[in-house]
């Protein structure tokens, strides 16, 4: 590792109650990198990205953004310095169009920090934001209510509320779920995009064809605990990641 | 366009189509106004509270102009009560806010002189501030814990000014300084009012306002978006307990007199019975619910111990047949027109 890492998380621990959500993990990401998080259910996942991001606070450990210790930090200073996610139930304002949904990120001081104080027109910016992940500009969908689009819209608003923060780091959770090959297919040439555009991604997906082909590199979570890191096709060549995923995928 | 389904006993299945009235699609078009009639239909609803209160100030007697000035007091705390509620904030006592005013402008008029148009303004503002500051460090509570709190504060204050016989005591301050005239009175809270009513319903359908309903709706996604929820709340807090703390200032002045029943549970409770009432989430609805409620309960004093009897009865009847409140009841019938349809 010559270059400082962009994110280290080290010796990380969670308990909820007596439930070990999360032990001793420790992992690199470096800049531009896109990493794959898997692991069956209830495994972690969902858990570390909640740590990174401060909605839950770690109980040991510690996490490392772009030099700065930022364990247990409040998520919107989180946000703040370029870590942006989405979530794994995605929950939006169902009443509000989907483009006046982008308004709360494009509120965000962080944006206001990249455009010199000045949103412009944050409706504009939100339909272009949208036009971006797929809502075509000329169909209306952006008008429509949250409450009445279908799951794969829901989740490129999802996407798109995280973009519009113009993070450095991008946390997907389980953002394909849910969604038919085609929709996937039409959404991974978005996340290819921020990855030219120089973006960090970490990707958490039961949909592990669909991974693959994307991801630099994979970490397999179990119980709480890493049991494997490297290239997606050593890793899922070991027997520890092959124990665990029995009977989950074959 | 909601609709409700609807199967009666075994007669044919019907339900409820509601359409947009044509005059609100063309409407809402700023570029397809051309008729006064299309223009007259947007304005009405800003025009009805503006002419209908500056009618009810000179066509009502004494004594009802005196219910309007209570009613309208009673109308800013409802206000109040709903941008609270909006930001996820359910208040149990905009008593505090009410009463802290009251006392503010009470205590510089009567220990240092100054006039209302000085202590009005001034407890307006630094009573928002107080409140504000009461209520932060209980602002990370949620839900019931956060209400009992606001609940609690006002009673408690009652209990300190009557213990350490501070600001008057039991006795409270009287002979305080009234405004000029009962015009000014009248037309200074009409004033009033109005400019709260239609500035902070410009407010709350502004990003801004967006921002403070999505606190309300989902939190954690508004944490998300890198803003500090925190301080949403607190200028959401500090804009309710000023609207309650003018209220209670202005009130002062027109009694000219400052007591411990102005942390009474009146304060908090019909504010939020005129909400519910008028329909949450709109302003306007609190406001009308408030117009409702008072003078019902004028017009029931007669009625002595059964009074809060049929005032309950109402209540129940209102929120049993009206449960989304009168304005959006309202509201709906204005720009919608229903019709039953057969389903099949
Ligand atoms: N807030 C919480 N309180 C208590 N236990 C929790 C909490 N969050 C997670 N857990 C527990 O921690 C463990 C890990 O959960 P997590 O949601 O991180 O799994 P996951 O890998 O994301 O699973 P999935 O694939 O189902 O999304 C589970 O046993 C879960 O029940
Ligand atoms: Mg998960």
């Amino acid at each position: 590792m010559e270059a400082a890492p962009l994110l280290k998380v080290s010796k990380l621990y969670k308990n909820f109650g007596g439930v070990q959500a999360i032990q001793d993990l420790n992992f690199e990401l470096v800049e531009g990198e896109l990493l794959g998080l898997i692991g069956p259910n209830g495994s972690g996942k969902t858990t570390s990205v909640n740590l990174i991001t401060g909605f839950v606070k770690p109980t040991k450990g510690e996490i490392v953004f772009r030099g700065q210790n930022i364990t247990g930090r409040a998520p919107y200073k989180i946000v703040r310095l370029g870590i942006a996610r989405t979530f794994q139930m995605v929950k939006p304002f169902y009443q509000l169009p989907a483009y006046k949904n982008m308004i709360i990120p494009l509120y965000s001081p962080r944006v206001k920090q990249m455009t010199g104080g000045k949103y412009g027109d944050r409706d504009a910016v939100a339909l272009d934001l949208l036009e971006e992940v797929g809502f075509e500009r000329d169909s209306h969908v952006a008008y429509k209510p949250a409450s009445v689009l279908p799951q794969g819209y829901l989740k490129r608003l999802e996407l798109a509320k995280a973009i519009a923060l113009n993070p450095d780091l991008i946390i997907l959770d389980e953002l394909f779920s849910g969604l038919s090959l085609a929709e996937v297919a039409s959404i991974v040439p978005i996340i290819e995009k921020l990855r030219q555009e120089g973006k960090s991604i970490i990707m958490i997906e039961h949909r592990l064809k669909e991974l693959f082909r994307i991801a630099d590199r994979v970490i397999v979570l179990n119980y709480g605990e890493k049991i494997a890191d490297g290239k997606a096709a050593e890793v899922m060549e070991s027997d520890a990641v092959k124990n665990a995923y029995l009977g989950f995928e074959a | 366009m909601g609709n409700a389904e609807l199967n009666i006993g075994n007669r044919k299945k019907r339900r409820k189509e509601r359409i947009d009235r044509g005059i609100k699609a063309r409407s809402s078009d700023i570029f397809a106004l051309s008729s006064w009639r299309e223009m007259l239909y947007l304005a009405a609803p800003r025009l009805l509270p503006i002419v209908g209160l500056l009618v009810l100030s000179v066509a009502l007697s004494v004594y009802w102009q005196r219910v309007l000035l209570s009613v309208s007091v009673f109308a800013l705390l409802a206000i109040s009560w709903d941008i609270m509620a909006q930001t996820g904030m359910i208040s149990l006592g905009q008593a505090l806010f009410f009463g802290t005013g009251a006392y503010l402008s009470g205590t510089m008029n009567h220990y240092w002189g100054w006039p209302p148009y000085i202590t009005i303004p001034l407890a307006t503002i630094f009573g928002g501030l107080l409140c504000t500051a009461f209520l932060i460090p209980v602002l990370r509570l949620r839900g019931i814990f956060f209400s009992m709190v606001t609940l609690v504060l006002p009673l408690m204050l009652v209990r300190i000014i009557e213990a350490t016989r501070i600001f008057g005591g039991t006795e409270g301050l009287s002979g305080l300084t009234a405004l000029p005239s009962k015009w000014v009175e009248l037309y200074v809270l009409i004033i009033v009012l109005l400019a709260v009513l239609f500035g902070f319903r410009r407010m709350m359908n502004s990003d801004f306002g967006l921002v403070l309903k999505g606190i309300n709706d989902n939190d954690r996604s508004v944490m998300n978006a890198g803003i500090n929820i925190y301080w949403f709340k607190i200028q959401a807090l500090f804009i309710a307990s000023s609207i309650g703390a003018f209220a209670g200032a202005f009130l002062t002045h027109v009694y000219l007199f400052v007591g411990m029943p102005v942390f009474a549970l009146d304060y908090s409770i019909l504010p939020i019975a005129s909400a519910v009432v008028g329909g949450i989430g709109t302003l306007a609805g609190s406001m009308l619910g408030a117009f409702i409620l008072v003078p019902l309960s004028e017009i029931l004093r007669g009625l002595g111990g059964l009074r809060i009897v049929f005032y309950g009865l109402f209540l129940v009847v209102f929120t049993v047949a009206i449960p989304e409140g009168i304005f959006h009841y309202i509201q709906r019938k204005y720009h919608q027109f229903e019709r039953w349809v057969e389903v099949e």
